[in-house]
């Protein structure tokens, strides 16, 4: 029970410096860029024709000439008292967008989550037994060409071909245009995320196979392999009593961990398809100059993904039984 | 003693790796060029021979368990008949089995029970897996542990209890006691002395000539690649009895007569010499030990020496 106790007191305090730690980097970054908030989101011609007094408000508005330390501090205090401010583009409660932009981002992530995660693994299993056959060869190039692929190339190039030459799915966004919120389905919205989860999965496969087949190769090439062909068991009874046992450790640990390059992927790939999810509230955020929300998105996305991190370590534990049951030797 | 039945026979054996030199020239790496070993049932013969001399390869090649790369040439007749790739893998693990030299030839997130048992549920294999911790005075709640959870003296039954799972009749023991106690060695090999007395043929492989003496019947002395001699256990009483000049070294380099060494070491497989590749460190040299040198039999055992008599 101390031992627990001491692993999540431990893990807090890890997530509260990581947290810290971002939102500050964060602040940093936004208040050296060289974008002037009102010029962003004004406009100059607006601005031009404004009264000094009407200037002066909107400056206040978007914080213009408040000393930055006095900003942050101000945005952290709020912050720890479970306030996380008001979005100044989109003139509601941080919490209120973040939510919305999340659910739809989420559903998003999570399906290329899985289907990188489980087609990546199995990709990575086939090719690590198949070590140097032509399946190998074949898997391995995909996965070095995709890995060498940015994103968002990748996510024009599917749009066109889909979207612009097939035209069989639709070309951005998470709705149908100009429909109401009422006469929406469940099929358009599968049809809108169709596109992005593919290209985040696509790009998702290609480390995760990469290192499944590592992992898979070093083990077929272990000792205990070796004794096991010793004592007649078919490459079957291998990968499935050994095999497969060894390698879902590591693929765990890197499934979890995937969480963030999903995330980071997510920003480009939403902005691409005009996709109204996190990531693209981020870069609207960032562009701008909304600090509160922008701040507000990076501290949840370093959340999630240090919770996936931490979901990885517990789970190790739970699974490794030199974890498990060492742990409650020593 | 009434004549037994022979259940492996290997003749001329070789292994010999593929290899590229710089990326482009292809050369063969003959780690194993001429082994002979012959085993009768009940018989506990010893390969001897200093490590890197390709002694564990014999063992997977016997098995069929040898690298992708690796070719074998020779003859091996496992009970009458020529052992083929097909016979290996239809043998191994039932009638042919091996012990390995330690726990880490266990998978380590693999439970004892299911994994001697090869994952399987029936209850013929859990009662013949109870049998078999019984005789061997392991617990039951022995199965239930992983492999790091045993202790020392667990892991050597553990691994020769594995080798009973089948019905084996040829027992390859490769060094099963490194590092370990002299106690522990008598009772391990204890074992595979027991395994033979029932009938099946063991082959032990090892490093060690004293601990070999103590248990086998018969010693194949293995030297950079190639047997040497085979010799009856009763010759390694007196120096004169042998019939190699790196045998009697071996001999006298044993505790109990004086330690001594001879100079030199066991060549690479690179750098082999032509015919006798003890040749380069053996007094008794002439130009003629660099052809290629027959084993022959001199008094009961068999000798590749063209100056034993």
């Amino acid at each position: 029970m101390r031992h627990h106790l001491l692993f999540i007191g431990k893990n807090l305090i890890r997530m509260i410096l990581l947290l810290f730690g971002v939102s500050v980097a964060a602040f940093i970054l936004v208040s050296v860029s060289p974008i002037d908030p009102l010029q962003a989101n004004v406009g100059q011609a607006a601005l031009g024709s404004m009264s000094v007094e009407q200037i002066e408000k909107l400056q206040d508005y978007w914080g213009v000439g408040q000393p930055p330390l006095q900003r942050f501090l101000a945005w952290a205090s709020d912050f720890f008292r479970g306030d996380m401010g008001i979005s100044l583009l989109y003139r509601q409660p941080v919490l209120e967008v973040i939510k919305v932009k999340l659910a739809n981002s989420l559903w998003l992530m999570c399906i290329a989550w899985v289907i990188s995660g489980v087609v990546g693994f199995v990709l990575g299993i086939i090719s690590g037994l198949k070590k140097d056959t032509w399946i190998d060869k074949l898997i391995k190039g995909y996965s070095l060409l995709i890995a060498s692929t940015p994103a968002f190339w990748l996510a024009l190039v599917l749009l066109m071909v889909f979207a612009v030459w097939l035209k069989v799915l639709p070309i951005g966004l998470s709705v149908p245009i100009g429909m109401e919120a009422s006469g929406v389905t469940i099929g358009d919205k599968i049809q809108h995320a169709i596109l992005p989860a593919l290209t985040l999965s696509i790009t998702g496969i290609s480390n995760i196979t990469l290192h499944t087949r590592e992992k898979m190769i070093d083990i077929m090439e272990s000792d205990y392999v070796l004794f096991a062909r010793a004592r007649g068991e078919s490459t079957w009874s291998i990968v499935k009593n050994h095999g497969l046992r060894n390698v879902i450790l590591p693929a765990l640990t890197l499934q979890f961990g995937s969480i963030s390059e999903i995330f980071g992927g997510s920003v480009l790939v939403e902005q691409i398809f005009s996709y109204p999810g996190l990531g693209q509230a981020a870069v609207t955020a960032g562009t701008g100059s909304d600090v509160p929300l922008l701040l507000g998105i990076t501290v949840i996305s370093a959340a999630i993904v240090f919770g996936g991190n931490l979901i990885a370590n517990v789970l190790y534990g739970i699974v490794d039984p030199r974890i498990r049951r060492g742990g409650k030797r020593s | 003693m009434e004549e037994r039945k022979v259940i492996l026979d290997i003749h001329n054996f070789s292994i010999a790796f593929e290899q590229y030199e710089n990326g482009f020239k292809k050369t063969s790496l003959p780690t194993i060029r001429e082994l002979d070993v012959t085993i009768h049932e009940g018989e506990m013969v010893a390969v001897v021979g200093s490590s890197g001399s390709g002694k564990s390869l014999l063992a997977h090649g016997i098995l069929g368990i040898q690298p992708y790369n690796a070719t074998l040439g020779g003859e091996i007749i496992y009970d009458g008949e020529i052992l083929t790739e097909e016979r290996k893998a239809a043998l191994r693990g039932n009638e042919i089995v091996l012990v390995p030299q330690s726990v880490a030839f266990l998978d380590p997130l693999m439970k004892i029970g299911p994994q001697i048992r090869k994952g399987k549920k029936d209850k013929a294999s859990k009662e013949k897996l109870d049998g078999i911790f019984k005789g061997f005075h392991l617990k039951e709640e022995v199965q239930d542990l992983y492999p790091f959870e045993m202790s020392g003296g667990m892991n050597r039954r553990v691994l020769v209890s594995t080798a009973m799972m089948g019905n084996p009749r040829l027992v390859i023991a490769d060094e099963p006691t490194p590092g370990l106690h002299m106690d522990m060695v008598r009772r391990v090999m204890a074992h595979f002395r027991e395994m033979a007395d029932n009938g099946a043929g063991v082959l032990l492989i090892t490093h060690d000539l004293e601990q070999a003496l103590e248990v086998a019947d018969r010693v194949v002395v293995f030297y950079a690649g190639t047997t040497v001699e085979d010799a009856d256990v009763k010759d390694f009483e007196k120096e004169e009895n042998l019939r190699h000049p790196y045998s009697k070294a071996l001999w006298r380099a044993l505790p109990q007569n004086g330690f001594q060494f001879i100079d030199g070491t066991q060549p690479y497989v690179k750098d082999l010499p032509e015919g006798c590749p003890f040749g380069p460190r053996c007094k008794e040299c002439t130009a003629e030990c660099k052809k290629r040198i027959a084993y022959r039999e001199v008094r009961g055992g068999r000798v590749r020496c063209i100056h034993a008599v």
